[in-house]
């Protein structure tokens, strides 16, 4: 490798923050979107590093479905308080009471869809212009197609035939009263890019995406953690494996790998040699062809 | 796993580049069999690809073509609508690909993909030879000064591998690449559906000694240059943290966006023209000595002189920009609404943001003849023109051709906000490279 070239971590981590930076100046009221999941938390420690040594210029927000597992909820009010940030939690639970949405029947029933109306909510609660998201282009075909910069209309949708051209690095959120903007400073990484990013800066992980015993049943060759948030058939007997969480949502939409990586070289060597997509474990994804870009249009991340 | 992948994929490098076709060039089928070959394919990607081939008529074949087509809207139309990024690895390099529709109604689209480009690969079908399309992709490629141009003559496998064929088209593009002055054209035989020289080396073409497309992408040198241009630094944002721990920090954040910035090196602010002295440059909670293209990083000066969001850092004894509120570019209208010659515009360049009026038009480009039109000066989308521009807020700006953040600025239209217009800046049209 030639002298004074930025590996390709470093230009991606260039580029992020980069892209914060620019949603720090050109919003008056920008949130970030934390999820958990390790996207999310790469995505507060970039943030964490863009504006260093100031304080983060803007809250995270949490949707909490009222499925999440115990270590994300802990994890995340560890983070919070060791990056200095401040937490919002929008609830679920609270849209249903307040009746904004009716909860899923049956035994597929998840919080997935319905956690649309409470990001809107409190997106709205706010008045925030700007929401960070960790979505990455890598992900699913939709969100192939979605700028960094992504321009929603009053309603939250997202318009796939009509969105703002996006030249070199000048971003434009410019926008009407009532329109906001979602935004993927990390659209370039895969995730393979992610995990070794974690591996490189030594960023401490929920213990869910080490291998764990834990007691689970298989659904539609999908296996999910046997807890309570997570109805099962009778013809579904719950097994005790050892797994890990290669991605992680709520409980009803978490797929859970068979493995046995305890360390972060050995999750990136399993990566490396899997031969299905991080989304193939998402039950959220399987609904139908074209679920990520209905769920988009709709005002979804 | 014998051994450990890990150490290996920290520290290789990224390049990014878009592809740009005819409708029935076979773009999509050359990404999938690139993506597929090089086993960047997961089981559950090929299994609903399967799927839907078996579902549009195709049999147990596979239509690689699939792999790539994006949302619902552009499957039932068998199109492609927006420019979609992909990405994959070998051993050797991260790539990012931008890929964009070559319809003769999307050269906006391709514009937005190639405008981060270090390589353009432009399809040809070797049965149709040089199309009219060819030229505006590499029209785009010169305009947008994309170091490398990789010509990948496609359907080989039609035309019996032909030698004859293949170097005929190499004859009439030199004629192109001369007129656009490219700089670095590659020409290569290959076979997109069977998969000849795209990954792996095609028994076929024997006459053929050179790298496959994929050899080509891992081994093109990326932007080496980039360091040694004039050093810049767009402000984005003055980091002041107001803390006990910090009281007095005042630090200018910023992308390095050309050459190389130092502790110690003496600093012209624009356009203040104040001067200072680099006393630190902090990366998060690190301090480095040095700070390259494209680093995000925070610079400290020695003295407490008034910067802020907009204005440029540069190196006070190498080249200055120019800092002036008259600016000469080539547009690539991007809006259904036509050029308003006469009316007031918003200017994005670099992190700066002012007003401005056009002045005049110049001439627009026929970009499939290469011939200039000065009777016609309706610009409108999917348009290349000369334009002048006058701006509130003088710009500091650098020719595209020698740095492409401090040369490239965008137009956003000052109602709806949609961003407009994508503008090359030119010094002097008669020397600029893609002057025709």
């Amino acid at each position: 490798m030639s002298i004074n070239r930025l590996t390709h971590l470093k230009e991606l981590e260039s580029e992020s923050i980069y892209i914060l930076r620019e949603v720090a100046a050109q919003f008056e009221k920008p949130v970030l979107l934390f999820s958990g999941g390790k996207d999310s938390i790469v995505m507060a420690y970039l943030t964490y590093k863009a504006f260093y040594p100031a304080p983060i210029p803007f809250p995270f927000v949490h949707i909490d479905t009222g499925h999440n597992f115990e270590e994300t909820l802990t994890y995340r009010d560890d983070l919070v308080k060791l990056l200095g940030a401040k937490l919002i939690v929008g609830l679920v639970e609270e849209s249903i009471a307040q009746g904004r949405v009716v909860e899923e029947k049956g035994f597929s029933a998840s919080r997935n869809k319905l956690q649309t109306v409470t990001l809107l909510d409190t997106l709205e609660k706010y008045k925030f212009d700007a929401a960070l998201g960790g979505a990455r282009r890598d992900e699913e075909k939709a969100r192939a197609k979605e700028r960094f910069f992504s321009h929603r209309d009053e309603f939250g949708q997202w318009d796939p035939k009509n969105q703002r051209p996006e030249l070199w690095n000048i971003f434009n959120g410019k926008k009407q009263l009532g329109e906001h903007f979602r935004i993927f400073p990390i659209s370039n990484w895969t995730e393979m890019d992610v995990w070794q990013y974690i591996l490189q800066e030594n960023i401490p992980l929920p213990s869910l995406y080490y291998t764990h015993e834990r007691e689970v049943f298989e659904r539609d060759g999908i296996i999910y953690a046997a807890l309570p948030e997570m109805p099962r058939r009778e013809t579904e007997p719950v097994e005790i494996k050892r797994v890990r969480c290669r991605t992680i949502g709520d409980i009803t939409c978490t797929g859970l790998t068979l493995s046995s990586a305890n360390s972060l070289e050995d999750i990136i060597d399993e990566i490396a040699s899997s031969r299905v997509t991080e989304r193939g474990g998402r039950s959220d994804d399987k609904r139908s062809e074209a679920a990520m870009e209905d769920r988009k249009k709709a005002g979804y991340f | 796993m014998s051994e450990s992948k890990t150490h290996g994929y920290l520290d290789m490098e990224l390049l990014r580049f878009s592809t740009a076709g005819s409708v029935d060039d076979g773009k999509s089928t050359l990404i999938g069999r690139l993506l597929y070959d090089s086993k960047s394919i997961f089981e559950d990607q090929l299994q609903a690809v399967k799927d839907a081939s078996k579902r549009l008529g195709g049999g147990e074949e596979v239509n690689l073509a699939l792999l790539t087509d994006g949302l619902r809207a552009e499957r039932e139309q068998g199109i492609t609508i927006d420019v979609a990024y992909r990405y994959f690895a070998t051993p050797k390099r991260k790539f990012i690909i931008a890929d964009t529709p070559g319809h003769i109604e999307y050269t906006r689209n391709m514009v937005t993909g190639a405008s981060t480009a270090d390589v353009a690969i432009i399809l040809i079908d070797a049965r149709n030879g040089i199309i009219e399309q060819s030229k505006r992709h590499s029209y785009i490629a010169s305009l947008l000064q994309i170091p490398n141009v990789v010509v990948a003559v496609n359907k080989m496998d039609l035309v019996d591998f032909s030698e004859e064929v293949f170097n005929k088209i190499i004859e009439e593009y030199k004629e192109i690449s001369k007129i656009l002055k490219l700089k670095n054209v590659i020409f290569i035989p290959i076979s997109a559906l069977d998969g000849d020289n795209v990954v792996d080396a095609s028994s076929r073409t024997t006459w053929y000694n050179g790298p496959t497309l994929l050899q080509m992408l891992e081994t093109l040198p990326v932007r080496k240059d980039e360091n040694n241009l004039p050093a810049r630094l767009p402000v984005q944002f003055v980091v002041r943290p107001y803390s006990n721990d910090f009281h007095d920090y005042r630090g200018y954040a910023g992308r390095v966006s050309g050459g190389t910035f130092r502790v110690g090196d003496e600093i012209t602010v624009l356009p203040s023209k104040t001067q200072s002295k680099i006393i630190a440059i902090d990366e998060g909670a690190k301090s480095l000595n040095e700070a390259y293209t494209p680093q995000s990083v925070t610079i400290r000066l020695a003295d407490n002189v008034d910067v802020s969001r907009g204005d440029l850092l540069v190196k006070t004894n190498e080249p200055q920009p120019i800092v002036s509120a008259n600016v000469s570019l080539l547009v690539c209208w991007l809006n259904h609404r036509p050029l308003n010659e006469g009316g007031k515009y918003i200017i994005r360049h670099a992190t700066e943001e002012t007003r401005a009026i056009i002045k005049a038009v110049h001439y627009k480009v026929n970009i499939n003849t290469l011939e200039n039109i000065i009777d016609d000066k309706n610009v409108k989308m999917n348009d290349i023109a000369h334009i002048s521009i006058k701006t509130l807020k003088p710009l500091k700006y650098d020719s595209y051709s020698d740095n492409r953040v401090t040369g490239s600025l965008i137009l956003i239209d000052e109602n709806t906000f949609e961003t407009v217009g994508a503008g090359m800046i030119v010094h002097d049209l008669e020397d600029e490279a893609f002057a025709i």
